[in-house]
């Protein structure tokens, strides 16, 4: 079973008591995108065997999103963070080249 | 390849069963094919089939990184049913389905298909509303398919509890020719007949690399060599975005695992197929005596083959209020399959960013059924650039925003 330490109240918990809320650092392109930009946001997903940076939600706590960084195999959850952010913090990316080295994903655009 | 049939048998009965040859071969892979499909699966395995069979095309290499039919095709639950509801599924899922029917004499291999029939339990008024309309779709698309009463679903399924503590059965979609077949049949029975073409099943051969020129693809790279190909196809269900990633593009899909189990075999009790998707179960019994019991997905992208635990218990909470006598049942097995899902829960049977490369993908929680059906299209889309069957699964249906909506009609993981 996942656990999940959410950083927003701090509680550390099983899955059930969170959501996952699909992909993480997504551009959200509006008015005026192209159509390819458009696809991309909405449909061209990560999916990795690996790394993946993800929202959730703390939906049976204290209701509120945050991120993670998860392995999608090992099923290691490498950190929490801040959902107020464009990027994942450099601790948390030092944590996964730690454990993963030479990881990739895409473009933080 | 020698024939199967009932002489065979007693041919072979006679002699201590020494003349049975091996049902494929195991060939070192050729440096060059015309086409290289990557997933023998069951639907790389129909692609080839009918590749060689309506087109022809007998130069063909079929790449597994394990075993045969060791994904998906191994993991399922067998159903096989086609009242779906838009006009593009019903089309793809009947053609498939009346293909399971003459099967087994198609590729002399018993798949065992059983229509014995599905039954889909409405238990809210939602739901009630929903299946009528199914049933009506069905009807203008020639898919036989019936909305019954309470009382006919107990006399199909004696064990069933129609007024459960939550959800009382009100009514059900019952497809008559549904069913299930056996799945390794499946794929080793289209193995046998491709093998039989003069096709090269290599297993244990992982694709690590997908090599292109100027926009086209050349061939791959595997953990046995390099081997080229005019032609390829991606049909590796849960690995699709992996593999998309080697060819340098991104798709509208997301793995999950999702599981099933099994019960310790019992005497016959139920001939049908029951799914009860409001409390999320179903059921049916393997010709073994098992209760084989389909699970829930996974609520977050994972490729671990396993499952979150605590699916066990909602699971098996929805079989308990659905059919008591399952409380006195011990669980016998149970696994996990890496299944490859769309946003409109339909598949995507396309040409790709990447002149040459093919994809057969997003068959999600409901692959199995689809198979032959699927194979025959893909194999045609292949062979000739496209295909009635295929044409409206593109993936620009998620640039136009033309989707297939069947959220509905998948309902429970199936
Ligand atoms: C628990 C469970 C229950 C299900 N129940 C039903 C049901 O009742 N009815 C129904 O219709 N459907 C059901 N499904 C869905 C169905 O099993 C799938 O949609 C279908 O089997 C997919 O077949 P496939 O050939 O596309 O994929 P698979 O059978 O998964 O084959 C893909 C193959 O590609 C191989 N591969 C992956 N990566 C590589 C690589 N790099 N190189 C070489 N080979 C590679 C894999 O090893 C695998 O063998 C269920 C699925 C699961 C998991
Ligand atoms: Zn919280």
């Amino acid at each position: 079973m996942l656990i999940l330490t959410c950083p927003c109240c701090g509680v550390t918990a099983e899955e059930t008591e969170f959501h996952q809320g699909g992909e993480a650092h997504l551009t959200r392109h509006g008015p005026g995108a192209s159509e390819e930009e458009f696809h991309t946001y909405l449909f061209a997903k990560e999916n990795p065997k690996g790394v993946h940076f993800e929202r959730w939600r703390h939906n049976n706590g204290c209701g509120k999103w945050f991120h993670a960084a998860r392995d999608t195999v090992t099923l290691e959850v490498y950190g929490t963070y801040s959902a107020q952010t464009l990027e994942p913090p450099q601790v948390i990316r030092d944590a996964i080249t730690a454990k993963r080295p030479g990881w990739r994903w895409r473009e933080f655009a | 390849m020698k024939r199967y049939s009932v002489f065979a048998v007693a041919r072979e009965a006679l002699r201590d069963h020494m003349g049975w040859e091996r049902a494929w071969a195991s060939p070192e892979p050729k440096k060059r094919y015309d086409v290289i499909i990557i997933g023998a699966g069951g639907h790389g395995l129909a692609t080839a089939y009918y590749l060689g069979k309506n087109f022809g095309i007998t130069n063909v290499a079929v790449l597994e990184k394990g075993w045969l039919g060791g994904g998906n095709t191994g993991r399922n639950t067998t159903i096989i049913r086609s009242n779906y509801l838009q006009d593009p599924s019903a089309a793809i899922y009947e053609k498939s389905r009346s293909l399971y029917e003459t099967l087994s004499q198609d590729i002399n291999y018993n798949i065992m298909y059983s229509p014995r029939g599905v039954i889909m339990l409405a238990q809210t008024e939602h739901e009630v509303r929903g299946y009528k309309r199914t049933a009506q779709a069905n009807a203008l698309q020639g898919v036989t398919t019936e909305f019954i009463t309470p009382r006919r679903v107990k006399e199909i399924v004696p064990i069933i509890n129609l007024d459960g503590p939550r959800y009382p059965v009100l009514g059900g979609l019952w497809q008559a020719r549904a069913g299930t077949a056996r799945h390794d049949a499946v794929a080793w029975g289209y193995a046998r007949a491709c093998s039989a073409m003069g096709m090269d099943i290599i297993q244990k051969c992982e694709v690590t690399g997908i090599r292109r020129d100027g926009g086209r693809v050349t061939g791959v790279t595997t953990n046995r060599g390099d081997i080229d190909c005019d032609k390829l196809g991606i049909v590796v269900a849960g690995h699709s975005g992996h593999l998309a990633d080697m060819a340098g593009f991104r798709l509208p899909i997301e793995s999950v695992a999702l599981q099933a189990l099994v019960s310790e075999p019992i005497k016959p009790c139920m001939d049908c197929v029951v799914m009860a998707n409001t409390v999320h179960g179903y059921m049916s019994q393997s010709d073994k005596g098992e209760m084989v019991i389909g699970g829930g997905t996974d609520g977050y992208n994972n490729y671990t083959q396993r499952g979150a635990f605590h699916h066990i218990e909602e699971t098996v909470r929805a079989l308990v209020e659905t059919f008591p006598m399952v409380a006195r049942l011990k669980m016998l097995r149970q696994w996990g399959g890496i299944v490859d899902v769309t946003g409109d829960r339909s598949p995507i049977l396309s040409k790709t960013p990447v002149d040459g490369i093919f994809i057969n993908a997003g068959w999600g929680t409901g692959g199995f059924k689809a198979i032959p059906g699927s194979g025959w299209g893909f194999a045609e889309l292949m062979a000739k650039g496209h295909s009635p069957l295929c044409d409206a699964f593109g993936l620009d249906r998620f640039y136009q925003g033309r989707f297939i909506d069947e959220s509905v009609a998948a309902g429970v993981a199936h």
